[in-house]
């Protein structure tokens, strides 16, 4: 087994599912000891993925969403966000910043804060069919660093003011 | 309620609580543009001081107000954006076109 502990979410295309989302992933990446910004990072990807299944794959019509988390050797945290929805006719034309089909309030960054939170992300959809989005973010050890390893720039304790 | 308005002498201020996402950011939305259309303010401040997640339908919330606020003649101020905040707001380029 390439993992080290797993889990999978399915609910309903509903909008106050995205809080719901957002919070059960972070509470599952939680025992990996993420800074506050790298959980900001990934709940805001997140979000931002499942609003796209939400408002774009479901057209705010029922269906269901699954999200699966993964969380692999290193520290690695593989999140997967699908939906059975309408799909994406072009995945490269939808990855650019700015790029929306909805106007009105949408500001067209979701595909761009998937990519800059995470480490990598992948889309993979088919018009009528569904759209998986696939992200990754290495959570950098911290408290289970060796002894060896420098603190980070946040840990280091001030010296006295004299 | 998540947004709570005061205003005084041509300005709105709206203080944002809470998490903005595509749910909550609706009710925002309906809640500010009610009290523009009602105070008609020259200037509207968004006070981000107790929101505590904030993704893209945030920035389509500012912007979104940006533009009604514009259409007037008038301007949108963003005070105390959190430290966490920082950076979708860097990512938007929404500081070029409102005082941050
Ligand atoms: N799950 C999805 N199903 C179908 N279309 C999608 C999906 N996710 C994204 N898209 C398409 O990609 C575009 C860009 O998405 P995004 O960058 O999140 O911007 P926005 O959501 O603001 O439109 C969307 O306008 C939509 O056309
Ligand atoms: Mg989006």
């Amino acid at each position: 087994m390439d993992f080290l502990n797993e889990m999978t979410l399915s609910f309903s295309s509903k909008s106050m599912n995205e809080n719901f989302a957002r919070a059960a992933v972070s509470a599952f990446v939680l025992p990996l000891d993420p800074t506050i910004n790298e959980l900001a990072d990934i709940k805001t990807a997140v979000s931002e993925a499942v609003t796209n299944a939400i408002i774009h794959g479901y057209e705010y019509g029922d269906g269901i969403i699954t999200v699966c988390a993964k969380i692999c050797p290193g520290g690695k945290v593989v999140i997967k966000v699908k939906d059975k929805g309408k799909g994406i006719e072009d995945v490269k034309q939808a990855l650019e910043p700015l790029f929306t089909t909805v106007g009105g309030e949408r500001a067209g960054l979701g595909f761009a804060v998937m990519q800059s939170f995470m480490d990598s992300l992948k889309v993979k959809s088919r018009p009528g069919s569904g759209t998986v989005v696939t992200m990754e973010k290495f959570i950098i050890r911290r408290s289970r660093t060796d002894s060896c390893t420098a603190p980070q720039k946040d840990e280091v304790i001030p010296n006295d003011k004299a | 309620m998540n947004v709570k308005t005061v205003y005084d002498s041509g300005t709105l201020t709206a203080l944002l609580s809470g998490d903005i996402d595509h749910h909550s950011a609706r009710k925002m939305r309906r809640i500010i543009d009610g009290d523009i259309e009602i105070c008609r303010p020259e200037k509207l401040i968004l006070d981000f001081r107790r929101v505590q997640f904030m993704d893209s339908s945030g920035i389509g919330l500012i912007m979104g107000r940006y533009r009604l606020m514009s259409l007037c003649g008038g301007s949108v101020d963003i005070v105390n954006i959190p430290q966490p905040l920082e950076r979708i707001v860097k990512l938007s380029g929404i500081t070029t076109l409102m005082k941050v």
